[in-house]
């Protein structure tokens, strides 16, 4: 529990990071350094997208899984991390 | 026999008009007859004797309605034997001898329908048929009656089609060829097994067809030559119907009804969300991702994702040459032709709001000498300060009087309709222009208001001064330079620059070659004691109107204005002062402290005006930080001067009294005509002279950033470009303009252009709108010109000014490295110094020192010659001859 919240802690305060959120599977926040509405909003496109593009992937190559998706626009840039190990 | 009818013998009626010809019987109804006597009629003439003697005369016996009558056979017969061939019934002598009945009919034909005046009915038949139906119709009416009647009725009938037997036209012939009728009897055949064979037992079996060549019965197709034939015709018949299809469906029948939902977010409660937080998959989970995301946000900090590189990459090619006109493009000139006689323009400023709109202050063209000796024709000739629109190249807007000539003036940067100016007789002048603010901007639509042409009249208003300072008070030399102070801070009487509450311009700044450096307000002085009495019978005073409509702004300061601080600028090292001719104030424009940048454009209103402003009390005000209270000042004699306007207390005698200056700096040979801050950076000065010019950094006193050049024709004024950093325009006294750029040339400048003809007084730049960029000039003969800068010297890249100002760095690290080499320079000489004193002092040493020298190099020399022995012997090279010549 320490080591999650000291990892949290450490993204964070990395200079530049805006906010974290942690989803569970289906795509609920656990956890989150912003408010509760901007979560969920967050947390239910980020999610949709998510796995779009994980199926995107495993279509291509069914032994290929995604790891990590960057989103990059003009103002912000989102990075999202699935739990695929 | 009918008593009704009369008869007569042998007068037959033929049947009336009937069209048909065929034979038939039918009854007189249907007049059927035809136009000849039918057979059974044979029309007779009699001879009025006969009709006598049988008893049918005409019209007596028998008359239209009864024109029938029996005659008896035998009466005929005698009739005929009496008379024989002369009886009128002689033609049908056979005829009533054949004649069965014993009385035949004769009718009158009136009408001679068959030709004669009667007929005989010959048939019997035909007089039944002719009888029956006059006696079974209830017929009193005559046949002719009915006949004709029924004519009438035969043509109203409709008839029925009678049928005709049926005449063969050959298609019975078609018929029977196609028909098929049996053309002999069926034969009938009876075929049996023998009996024997029946009810045997039977056996079956298999056998293919290919077993055996009779199994089976080939076919081969040939070629038949009969179909060899190719149809091109045929007649076919072709039935065109459409294809049906039955098909139902039915809706469902749903009535509609309001529904609605409402979805909420799943969330975790508290303690779910601790639950997960606990767990070994979010530890291991965090612990893994942790990796990818630093190396992410790494990369981020290490190239700035954001950059749009291909907006950054077209600005960097600075040199575009698709415009070649580089030179100043004339745009528009103004002359007056009444107030320019004789007069050369000494100050131009642009009105800092209405595009189009410039002020020239013209003086007279006169040395001192003759000012002197014309001081009287002086007086009478008023001065004024000109106000141009690009729409009026003839006629001013707007004229200001002033009380002298003025050499300076600037627009009120709070309040463009406040204009302070400087006269040559050492006063500051004020005035008010809201007045006329509409006609310089109707102006600006010139095209539009030509109806309001008349109502002008033509004559430019002339407007009075507000306000003049104290003649005594004030300067004492004319004054050279103004300016106004920003409006977000004002100075306390100590100069400590203070926050200013009024947002509003309230101080300015003025200097004079009478070594000093004045600083004024606008509000009326706080009086320290003041009776209540005072106040109370001030305020019952009327205000007193100004004469000539001039406005109240500054009612209380006319005449009696005095500046509030007075800086001096002694001399450093020396006695005596300074006589500053120019100034320039670093740019202080300090934000609220709010963090608000101040408002540009705010509308104050009409109330507000300088009268009631107050100054505050020295408790009130808040000294401000950030402010430099340091200034630049050229002098007469070519110096510039960095001093600090605070003011000091002298402790011993109490007074006020101005700081020395910081230092001083003499670069130039004669006067400065130009101390100009550039407006890009806060702390780079030009400095103009008559030879030369130099750019100053502030803070950096070892020297000049740059000099140029002494240059032939004398250099009068110079001029910062508003829109580039690094250019600048210089003008000299053959009426032509310097535009030096320093990306290009630092010893030269990059253009050379002729203006006019007589030496150029002032420079002043506009860049009102982004698409025009003017520049006014003006001349001595008193010619204003407005020329366009063109497109290469108005648009600026983005990368010129962080280039302009690492050159200037680099400047600043030559003077630095001068500095340092010159401190070197100084050591090195110490030391070579020393060094020379040294060795002058050592001058007895050096015989016996030589002396002592020869004998060690003789001892080293036999050394040597040893040791060449020795390794020789070693080496096996020496000879026995050598070895023994040695010892």
């Amino acid at each position: 529990m320490a080591e999650v919240e000291d990892t949290l802690k450490r993204i964070q305060s990395i200079n530049g990071v805006i906010g974290t959120i942690v989803l569970n599977a289906e795509g609920i926040p656990i956890r989150s350094t912003l408010d509760n509405s901007t979560s969920v909003q967050y947390a239910g496109l980020l999610h949709q997208l998510t796995m779009k593009a994980r199926g995107t992937v495993r279509d291509i190559d069914p032994q290929n899984d995604l790891s990590f998706l960057r989103i990059r626009s003009k103002k912000h840039e989102i990075m999202v991390s699935t739990g695929g190990l | 026999m009918s008593s009704k009818r009369p008869k007569s013998k042998e007068a037959r009626k033929i049947k009336g008009k009937d069209k048909k010809k065929e034979n038939n019987f039918p009854t007189t109804d249907e007049g059927a007859s035809e136009l000849d006597h039918p057979d059974y009629i044979f029309p007779l003439v009699l001879t009025s004797a006969t009709q006598e003697l049988f008893g049918c005369r005409a019209d007596e016996d028998l008359t239209g309605e009864n024109p029938y009558k029996l005659l008896k056979k035998e009466d005929i017969v005698q009739d005929m034997k009496t008379r024989a061939s002369v009886s009128d019934f002689s033609p049908v002598k056979q005829l009533v001898l054949d004649y069965p009945e014993d009385e035949l009919l004769l009718v009158f034909d009136r009408d001679f329908t068959y030709g004669q005046s009667f007929y005989l009915v010959l048939t019997v038949e035909a007089k039944d048929n002719i009888l029956k139906p006059s006696v079974q119709g209830d017929d009193e009416e005559p046949i002719t009656h009915e006949e004709e009647v029924e004519e009438e009725e035969d043509m109203i009938i409709p008839k029925t089609p009678e049928s005709h037997p049926w005449m063969s036209l050959g298609s019975e012939q078609e018929i029977e060829e196609e028909s098929v009728t049996e053309s002999r009897p069926r034969l009938r055949y009876k075929i049996s097994p023998l009996l024997r064979r029946c009810g045997a037992p039977v056996f079956f079996s298999d056998r293919g067809a290919l077993d055996r060549k009779e199994g089976f019965v080939e076919c081969p197709s040939y070629q038949d030559k009969s179909f060899s034939i190719r149809a091109m015709e045929r007649h076919t018949a072709v039935q065109a119907s459409s294809d049906t299809k039955h098909s139902t469906t039915q809706t469902l029948w749903k009535y509609p009804r309001n529904t609605w939902t409402q979805y909420e977010s799943r969330e975790f409660s508290l303690d779910e969300k601790e639950h997960h937080l606990r767990s070994e998959n979010m530890k291991n989970f965090i612990t893994s991702v942790l990796t990818r995301f630093e190396i992410s946000l790494q990369q981020n900090h290490i190239a700035d994702v954001f950059c749009d590189d291909w907006t950054a990459l077209c600005e960097d090619d600075g040199v575009l040459m698709g415009k070649t006109e580089t030179t100043l493009k004339e745009y528009q000139s103004f002359m007056d032709l009444y107030f320019s006689k004789e007069k050369t323009i000494s100050h131009i400023r642009w009105h800092p709001t209405i595009s189009g709109v410039i002020a020239v202050s013209m003086t007279e063209r006169l040395s001192l000498e003759e000012r002197i000796d014309n001081s009287a024709k002086l007086l009478l000739n008023p001065s004024y300060i000109l106000f141009w629109n690009f729409t009026d190249p003839i006629n001013p807007q707007l004229q200001l009087e002033c009380p002298d000539d003025v050499l300076c003036f600037q627009f009120c940067p709070s309040d463009p309709n406040i204009i302070a100016g400087g006269c040559m007789n050492g006063q500051v002048v004020l005035w008010d222009i809201s007045a006329h603010v509409e006609r310089l901007q109707d102006t600006r639509s010139g095209g539009k208001n030509i109806s309001n042409n008349l109502d002008r009249n033509n004559v430019t208003p002339v407007v009075r001064y507000c306000a003049v300072s104290g003649i005594e008070i004030g300067h004492k030399a004319p004054i050279t330079d103004i300016q106004w102070l920003p409006e977000t801070f004002e100075l306390s009487k100590l100069g400590i620059p203070v926050e200013n509450p009024s947002r509003v311009s309230v101080q300015l700044v003025t200097c004079a070659p009478d070594c000093c450096v004045l600083f004024w307000d606008l509000r009326p002085p706080r009086a320290v004691s003041q009776s209540l009495t005072d106040v109370k019978q001030k305020s019952q005073e009327k205000p007193l109107e100004n004469p000539h409509g001039v406005p109240n702004t500054f009612k209380h300061l006319n005449l009696t204005w005095k500046p509030f601080i007075r800086v001096s600028l002694p001399k450093i090292g020396s006695s005596g002062e300074y006589s500053p001719l120019k100034f320039s104030l670093r740019d202080n424009t300090v934000d609220c402290p709010t963090g608000d940048k101040p408002p540009q454009n705010v509308d104050r209103e009409e109330g507000c005006g300088f009268a009631q402003l107050r100054v505050p009390s020295a408790k009130q005000q808040k000294p401000l930080e950030n402010i430099s209270t340091k200034l630049y000042v050229g002098t007469e004699d070519g110096e510039l001067i960095y001093t600090d306007w605070k003011i000091e207390k002298d402790n011993d005698s109490g007074r006020l009294l101005s700081s020395k200056p910081i230092h001083r700096l003499l670069v130039h040979d004669t006067l400065v005509n130009t101390v100009s801050r550039s407006p890009f950076f806060r702390d780079i000065l030009l400095t103009v002279s008559s030879f030369s010019f130099s750019i100053w950094k502030e803070g950096v006193t070892s020297g000049p950033l740059l000099r140029s050049a002494c240059s032939k024709m004398l250099r009068t004024v110079g001029h910062w470009s508003l829109s580039r950093p690094a250019v600048f325009f210089i003008g000299k006294e053959d009426g032509s303009i310097e535009v030096w750029d320093l990306l290009q040339n630092s010893h030269e400048p990059s253009q050379i252009q002729n203006i006019s003809s007589a030496a150029v007084t002032c420079i002043s730049t506009s860049s009102i709108s982004s698409k025009q960029h003017l520049l006014a000039v003006s001349d001595r003969l008193g010619t204003l010109h407005i020329l366009q800068i063109p497109w290469t010297l108005r648009r600026s890249s983005n990368s010129e000014r962080q280039i302009v100002k690492k050159y200037f760095e680099k400047e600043e690290g030559r003077l630095e490295y001068f500095q340092k080499r010159q401190i070197q320079h100084e050591k090195e000489r110490k030391e070579m110094e020393a060094e020379q004193q040294r060795k002058k002092t050592e001058p007895m040493m050096s015989l016996k020192q030589e002396e002592e020298l020869e004998a060690e190099a003789l001892k080293e020399y036999e050394q040597f010659l040893a040791l060449e022995k020795v390794i020789l012997k070693n080496m096996g090279l020496l000879t026995v001859a050598e070895d023994r010549a040695d010892l």
